[in-house]
């Protein structure tokens, strides 16, 4: 459910880094509490983003959701296929799901973000 | 966080999987398998919901039938026992107390189906205008009804299942009372928030989750537990307004068009505010054509001027689109007419269409 080598946030989203590009996307519990997504609206390659910074909104039939950034960086790719077919960030959120590619402006920043065993606990004690 | 209640059926859904919400203090499923699914189950075959929130008031006595002749906007003359009529409920200032539906149990005898969450304003509002009448009693009945739902084309085929009485007999916003279903006795009408064929099936509280088990054991494939969730995507498609959205207080029936069920000839609370003060706005259903769904309070954009206001949207699960619902002037109002709904500040195209989006398979 949480993979092992992914970092994530208080607010269900989370990070993959490599080579400097971190890939960004919500958790197995985000998409689980938002119910069937029908919409997802993503910023602009070449777009600046501040740690904490809202980069889009994710709709399930019921509910809107701002999505945001986890770390600082520019976008260097947004996941198009999620424009017409938003129904992957449910069926597989850490893969085809994703949402953005940002490259880090500081990657002392990934420290501040909570492991799997972390967010795992976290959800365990919001019950 | 204050308790929140609780229908009969709570346990069931549950057992039955379904995922809890605070909607207006109740402890209700917003989805089961998943808003789509249940929706589109609904529409090709049949869903199951658990509607016991809703509130129910007893309105009886000799002046019944007069008092609630004047205290709705409909014209509730012509209804004989074994009839359902949707009515308004109107304040003095020609705005929405509620939208309800009464059955007539008897002569004298009348059971009011209301929103949940206007279950109390409602019955303070009926006992306060029938303080002035006698032969009237007004009472809050709705801890005796369970209400279920059971929504879609398959519906009679599935309900046949379970009991003797023939269903044909009712017709679309008839009832009959006491009807044996799997041993349950039932007020079982022919009515609905879907826009499709189905029933409204209400039991005491204690029956209601057997009731429950034997619609989804005879059910089979045919049924699915439907919640919250699709039950407002698909009033919004049948084009249903829901209180809170396209009524309120300040939002009159006529407004609201709803002046079908507004009988202008009689005399009935908040008439004349009502004539005079309609007509300035008008609700209509529109279709988006750019990306982005409307969501209630969205601003309705006509030439860069803001001329309107979202009450209702969604994603069509149905269409495959987004629609929505709201208020324009009277000369913005005609389908075909091109405007665009702000969303988080930008504009996304939209026009508007007729109501309903979805012209479900409901008897007539």
């Amino acid at each position: 459910m949480y993979p092992k080598d992914l970092k994530y946030t208080e607010e269900h989203e989370w990070v993959r880094v490599e080579d400097g590009v971190a890939t960004v996307g919500i958790t197995h519990y985000a998409q689980e509490q938002l119910g069937d997504i029908v919409f997802v609206e993503l910023p602009e390659v070449g777009q600046r983003l501040e740690k904490g910074e809202s980069f889009g909104v994710v709709e399930s039939v019921k509910t809107v959701s701002d999505l945001y950034s986890p770390v600082s960086g520019t976008v260097t790719a947004i996941n198009e296929e999620l424009l017409d077919a938003p129904e992957k960030v449910n069926e597989d959120p850490y893969g085809a799901g994703w949402m953005i590619k940002l490259e880090l402006a500081d990657e002392g920043e990934l420290a501040e973000l909570l492991d799997a065993a972390e967010y795992t606990r976290m959800l365990e004690e919001e019950g | 966080m204050p308790e929140l209640k609780r229908t009969p059926l709570y346990e069931t859904h549950l057992e039955e999987g379904g995922r809890i919400i605070d909607f207006g203090g109740w402890a209700l499923p917003v989805e089961y398998s998943g808003i789509i699914a249940e929706h589109r189950a609904v529409r090709s075959s049949a869903g199951l919901f658990d509607v016991s929130h809703m509130g129910e008031i007893l309105v009886s006595g000799p002046g019944a039938l007069e008092f609630l002749n004047y205290a709705l906007t409909n014209d509730l003359s012509s209804i004989v026992q074994g009839q359902v009529m949707y009515s308004p409920m109107a304040n003095e200032e020609g705005g929405t107390v509620d939208d309800l539906l009464v059955y007539r149990l008897a002569g004298d005898a009348f059971l009011l189906v209301v929103n949940a969450a206007n279950t109390e304003k409602d019955y303070s509002h009926l006992r306060l205008l029938a303080a002035e009448r006698p032969g009237v009693e007004v009472e809050d009945v709705s801890d005796r009804w369970a209400e279920l739902a059971l929504q879609g084309p398959r519906a009679e085929d599935v309900l046949r299942r379970l009991t003797d009485f023939n269903l044909g007999d009712i017709r679309y916003y008839y009832f009959a009372h006491e009807v044996s279903v799997a041993g349950v006795s039932c007020l079982v009408s022919r009515t609905g928030y879907t826009g499709e064929d189905g029933f409204e099936l209400y039991c005491e509280p204690a029956d209601a989750a057997a009731l429950w088990r034997a619609i989804r054991d005879a059910g089979g494939e045919d049924v699915i537990p439907a919640g919250l969730g699709a039950r407002d995507t698909l009033r919004l498609e049948a084009g249903m307004p829901l209180y809170g959205h396209e009524l309120g207080e300040d939002i009159s029936p006529l407004d609201a068009g709803l002046g079908r069920f507004v009988a202008q000839d009689k005399d009935f609370v908040g008439r004349e505010a009502m004539l005079k003060g309609s007509g300035r706005r008008r609700l209509v259903a529109f279709e988006m054509t750019e990306r982005g769904i409307p969501r209630q309070g969205h601003p309705l954009i006509f030439q860069g001027e803001e001329v309107g206001v979202v009450t209702s949207g969604t994603y069509s699960p149905w269409l495959n689109k987004s629609i929505g619902m709201g208020f324009v002037p009277p000369d913005l109002a005609s389908p075909g007419q091109v405007m665009a709904v702000s969303i988080r500040g930008r504009q996304r195209a939209c026009t508007i269409v007729k109501r309903p989006f979805v012209k479900g398979r409901r008897k007539t």
